[in-house]
Formats: structure tokens, C-alpha cells, sequence
């Protein structure tokens, strides 16, 4: 089922928590709803789900506007952070609860049933627990549960709040790789809300980036990485080193030092911010003369197949220290240590305008 | 007695920790000097009846109609309080309005009146001439010296029980729970039904249980208003006291330890489904 949201907005008191919000999402996709907290992407799902209004703007499920349906009748499966599983019942009687409060005309017999929470829970790899009680079970297996029991009822739509907030890092890892092969075998259409960005660009299919209960930009994983929209997602999505510069005659001027811009970079003059990521550095031992920011490396950490390097402004300037990432085979040829200075030539720049940022 | 079989309870899951021996003996001793010395105490004295004696202190019709007014009225009282308790518990969990500290407060006011107080003041209000009694008595019913007047007596000192035992427990349920089953598309009925009512149960029966519990003892609430009409509103602490008021020592234990029987076996049977509940719901439920 596709899901359509239209001009969606909606008011807690004073706190705006949507603004004229439009996203689509076609049938069958993964999408993730990436934001910090508190930036309304939580009210978002819960109002696709229909366990929030909206004070403006609608919903559209497969086109028919369902603004005004109880959640009862918008046939979505909702999955908590908490897992809100019912502590009274098994694990079983848990997955069963969505077939058995049907009225007697729809509910299948209670063989239907059994064989299909047994699928469902064979589905999620925990049907070995179905006598347990959810007390007894570990975090990772409580959101399981908790995701077979929205599917029992053949959701149209699926929504997951934070879905692995809860969990350990090495289980989340784990329940998000595994969610993405579940939706490739089952192909319904999936909401997923988290503020975890690796999370997002892992899973899903498309990231919908919202702030401040606007949305900032949506696309593919790899486009709002390597093409964020605005600064805002350049700065949320990875880590990123950020300069305040102005733009001349084709290059970005950063202090009294100049770097030299692609053709592409090139905008019309003004001050501007530059983003360029930790891995998107060329390093030239010393401080010769020519396109770059001389820099001064204070830290290596080389762990790995990557080098990570610490470095602090060649012209004093304080701030944020530099975050360079290169491989090791690199950083042995050029041959620098700490306390070396170089000058740092960024590959890849995404600029944005500063009256851009004021908006 | 409820305190009794809740410390009983207790015991068995303390056996793992240590202290185990300071505490039990603490318990045992404990529980000897409060509770079990004295109501031996009314077992022996008892016993100096014979059985002949017993049979017919406790056998009269006047008695046998105070047993069952007692229990009867007790068993109602708790129930009427369990569907009121669980609305009024409802109300101060889920709602916020204007003086709702005010409300959570006066509910705990039949436990801070004295009782004779209450009774005299529920007495006034219910007879006949009294501000609501005097609407009450065109339409035919007399609550005032009669056994209605007992079980709204008796209702009256329930009351904080199941609300005390329900309103944490209500609280603790998430609300995202409810938000589950009504997302699985269960009615808001089932959702009680379902959902809240089997988390909340344990705690209702121990709220009934009190209820009962107190309602059975109640004395002092309940004489004003009652009448104390014989075979009709006399409740079986009145009958305790009246044996004891013509110096029938043995008769009014006689008395006493039939009530205590029977308390003491339907506590028992609440303990007993509670166990039930708990087990259903699970280790560690």
C-alpha cells in the first residue's frame, strides 16, 4: 500500500511539531524517518498509524484519504521502541491477540490461527519460545515478538518507532540487518523512525531527513549522503568538517588562505560554509604555497585499514579540531607524524550559501 | 490476616537471601506476640465451653442471621467497592483535571474517620428525615436501620482499599500497550478486557480482599446506622458484644471463632486464586 502525506501539520501548545510536511512512499519500500529528537518524526508515524491527528493536512493510504480512520480501521502494523508487549499472555498468545479479537465473521478458527502464529514466529526465528512469557525473554527477542505480532494481522503498512533504540549496539546491528532481509522477503510497505543515521542509511531504501518538524531533504541513502540538500543534512548525516569562509572569483577563501573550487562548486560570490568529510582530504607535507589550509596534525589513531587524524588550524584560528581519515598505505608514504604541519587539500566540497543557512 | 498470608507469602521467595534465619525468627516471633497468641487465646477460652455449649451459642437463629448479614454484607460491600474503586482508581490515573489532589485525598478519608463518627453521620443523612433520606424514603427505600444501611456502612470503609491497590498498578501499565491492541484492532472493550483487566486482577482481589477483610470486623460504623434490629440488621460483632455485655465471656469467643473460621477460609480461597493469577501470568510475570 502506498502512503501519502499531504501538507501534514501539528501543534503541541506552543511547540510545532510538523510543518507542512508532504512525503510519498511507494508501495513496497523501506523508508526511514531520520531526524534528532524531539525534530517530530515520532508524531509522524503515530499519525500515519492514526494514534495521532493532525490538526492540518492528510493522509492518504492507496489514495483514499484516511485522516479520519481510527487506527483499528487503517489495517497498519505498529511496532514500539518498548515492544509493549502484553505481559499477561505467551509469546504465542501475544501473536495470536491481532486474529483473535476479530469479530466471529472474520477471525479464522483457532487451527487457522495456530498455523499461522507458528509461521509468524518461525518467520522471526523465536518459535522455539512460544510458551514463554515476555518477561523471559532478552530485548532482541522481545522486538521480534513484537514485529511477528504486527504482521499476524497482514498489515498493509508497517511502522516502527526506534524499533532498536532499546537494544545493545551488537543486537541492534544484528535485528537491523535482519529487518532488512525480512522486508525483502515480505515486501510490505515499511516506516521506520530512528535518529540513528547509520541505522537509516543501512536499512532502508530512502531517508525522509527531518528538523524541526520540516522535511529537509529525501532520497536514497547514497544521494543524501554525497549530495545533501542543506546544511543541515550535510551536518546530521556522518561526521563532517565544517569551515566559514566567503567565495571569490572562483575560490573559497577561508581566513587569508584560498582553495581552489571544481567548476561546479562555483557560485556566485558571498559568504558561505563549507562541508567536506573526514575521508575527502588530500594531505602535502609542509606549508607550501597554493590551494589548501595549512594545518597543523596533532593526533594519529591508526587502527585498522584507517588512519584517523587530529589537526588543528595552521592560522591559529580556534574551533573544532580538523577530522581527516586516510588509509594506512597513505599515511606511510607521506610520511607525517604528529606535530608535522601540512597543508590539507579537500577533494570533495559541498558548499552552501550563509544567507541560505539563515533561512 | 491479610497481613498474615502476605508475610507467609514472602517467606518463601526471602529463602535465597541471606538473613534468612534472623528474618524468619523476627517473623515468627513477631507474628506470635500480634497475631496468633491472641486468637489462640479465643480458641482456648473456647474449648472451656464444651461442644454442647459451643453448638448452642453459635446455633441460635439470632447469631446464625448476624453471620449472615456480616459476610453477606461484607462479600457485597467488597464487590460494590471493587466496581467503584476500579472507576474511581480509573479516574485518578488517567485523568487530569481541577482538584483531582483534592479527590486522591478524600479518598483516603474513611480510613482517617473515626468510625462512630461516620456512622452517625451516614446515619443522620439516611434517615428518614435526613437531607438524603428524606428523598429516598417517598420512593420506598429506607436505608437506615436496615441492612442497606449496613452494606452503605460498609461500603463506605472499603473504599480506599481497591483504589490504594489498583491505582499503582494502573499506572504502571504503558499506555503504548493499549495503543498496541487497539493498532491489532481490538475494541476498546477487548482492550479492557483483554489487556488491562488480567494486569490489573491481581491487585483488584487483594483490594477485594482487604475490603472483605475489613468489612467483616467493622464495628464501629456500622451499629448507628444498623438499628440493630434482631434476625434482621444486628451484624455478628454486635452479637460479640452484647454476649460480652452479659458477661457470657465463653459464648462471645464461641461467637468470635466461627467468624474467625470463615474469614479465615475465604481469605484463604483469595490467596489461593491469586496464586492461580500469578502462576498464569508466568514466572516472573
Amino acid at each position: 500500500m502506498s502512503i501519502a502525506i499531504r501538507h501534514l501539520s501539528k501543534r503541541f501548545g506552543a511547540f510545532q511539531a510538523l510543518d507542512d510536511v508532504s512525503i510519498d512512499i511507494g508501495s513496497g519500500e523501506l523508508v526511514a524517518l531520520l531526524g534528532p529528537s524531539g525534530c517530530g518524526k515520532t508524531t509522524l508515524l503515530r499519525i500515519i498509524a492514526g494514534l495521532e491527528y493532525a490538526d492540518r493536512g492528510e493522509v492518504l493510504l492507496d489514495g483514499d484519504d484516511a485522516s479520519h480512520r481510527h487506527v483499528r480501521e487503517r489495517q497498519v502494523g505498529f511496532v514500539f521502541q518498548h515492544y509493549a508487549l502484553f505481559r499477561h499472555m505467551s509469546v504465542f498468545d501475544n501473536v495470536a491477540f491481532g486474529l483473535r479479537v476479530r469479530s466471529r465473521k472474520l477471525r479464522p478458527t483457532e487451527a487457522q490461527i495456530r498455523e499461522r502464529v507458528v509461521r509468524l514466529l518461525k518467520l522471526v526465528q523465536l518459535d522455539w519460545l512460544a510458551d514463554r512469557h515476555p518477561s523471559q525473554l532478552s530485548g532482541g527477542q522481545r522486538q521480534r515478538i513484537a514485529l511477528a505480532r504486527a504482521l499476524a494481522v497482514e498489515p498493509k503498512v508497517l511502522l516502527l518507532d526506534e524499533p532498536f533504540g532499546a537494544l545493545d549496539a551488537k543486537v541492534r546491528k544484528e535485528l537491523r540487518r535482519w529487518l532488512r532481509q525480512l522486508h525483502d522477503e515480505i515486501h510490505v510497505t515499511s516506516v521506520f523512525v530512528t535518529h540513528d543515521q547509520e541505522e537509516a542509511l543501512e536499512v532502508a531504501d530512502r531517508v525522509v531527513l527531518i528538523n524541526s518538524g520540516r522535511v529537509e531533504q529525501v532520497g536514497t541513502p547514497e544521494s543524501v549522503y554525497e549530495t545533501p540538500a542543506t546544511p543541515f543534512v550535510a551536518n546530521f548525516l556522518g561526521s563532517v568538517n565544517l569551515f566559514h569562509g566567503r567565495i571569490e572569483g572562483g575560490q573559497l577563501h577561508v581566513g587569508e588562505h584560498v582553495i581552489g573550487l571544481d567548476s561546479g562548486d562555483r557560485e556566485p560570490g558571498g559568504g558561505a560554509v563549507a562541508f567536506v568529510r573526514p575521508h575527502d582530504f588530500d594531505l602535502v607535507p609542509g606549508w607550501p604555497a597554493g590551494s589548501g589550509l595549512p594545518a597543523k596534525i596533532e593526533r594519529v589513531v591508526s587502527i585498522g585499514p584507517t588512519a584517523q587524524l587530529e589537526l588543528s588550524r595552521g592560522d591559529g584560528e580556534a574551533g573544532e579540531p580538523i577530522e581527516v581519515h586516510l588509509d594506512r598505505q597513505t599515511l606511510g608514504r607521506l610520511g607525517v607524524r604528529e606535530g608535522d604541519r601540512v597543508l590539507l587539500r579537500p577533494r570533495r566540497i559541498r558548499l552552501f550559501q550563509t544567507d541560505a543557512l539563515a533561512a | 490476616m491479610v497481613r498474615r498470608e502476605g508475610n507467609s507469602s514472602r517467606l518463601k521467595r526471602f529463602s535465597v537471601l541471606p538473613g534468612f534465619a534472623v528474618t524468619l525468627g523476627y517473623t515468627l516471633a513477631y507474628l506470635s506476640l500480634v497475631v496468633l497468641i491472641p486468637l489462640s487465646a479465643i480458641g482456648a477460652k473456647t474449648l472451656t465451653l464444651g461442644w454442647e455449649a459451643f453448638w448452642s451459642a453459635v446455633s441460635t437463629p439470632r447469631v446464625v442471621a448476624s453471620y449472615r448479614l456480616s459476610f453477606g454484607a461484607s462479600l457485597l460491600a467488597a464487590g460494590i467497592n471493587v466496581v467503584f474503586g476500579l472507576v474511581l482508581a480509573w479516574v485518578l490515573v488517567r485523568y487530569r483535571f481541577p482538584g483531582k489532589g483534592l479527590v486522591d485525598a478524600l479518598v483516603d478519608l474513611p480510613f482517617a474517620l473515626p468510625t462512630a463518627v461516620a456512622g452517625i453521620a451516614l446515619a443522620t443523612i439516611y434517615s428518614a428525615n435526613g437531607p438524603i433520606g428524606e428523598f429516598l424514603q417517598p420512593l420506598g427505600i429506607e436505608v437506615a436501620y436496615t441492612p442497606k444501611g449496613v452494606l452503605l456502612a460498609l461500603v463506605f470503609i472499603g473504599l480506599p482499599f481497591v483504589v490504594r491497590t489498583v491505582q499503582p498498578v494502573l499506572a504502571d501499565l504503558e499506555r503504548d500497550v493499549e495503543e498496541a491492541a487497539a493498532g491489532l484492532g481490538a475494541s476498546r472493550w477487548q482492550t479492557f478486557r483483554r489487556v488491562i483487566l488480567p494486569h490489573i486482577a491481581p491487585a483488584i482481589l487483594t483490594g477485594f480482599a482487604m475490603a472483605f477483610a475489613r468489612a467483616v470486623g467493622e464495628y464501629g460504623s456500622v451499629i448507628f446506622i444498623a438499628g440493630n434490629v434482631p434476625m434482621v440488621s444486628e451484624i455478628a460483632p454486635l452479637m460479640i458484644i452484647t454476649k460480652l455485655e452479659q458477661y457470657d465471656y465463653a459464648g462471645a469467643t464461641a461467637v468470635a471463632s466461627v467468624m474467625l473460621v470463615i474469614s479465615f477460609i475465604l481469605l484463604l480461597i483469595i490467596n489461593a486464586l491469586q496464586g492461580w493469577m500469578q502462576r498464569r501470568r508466568g514466572a516472573g510475570g
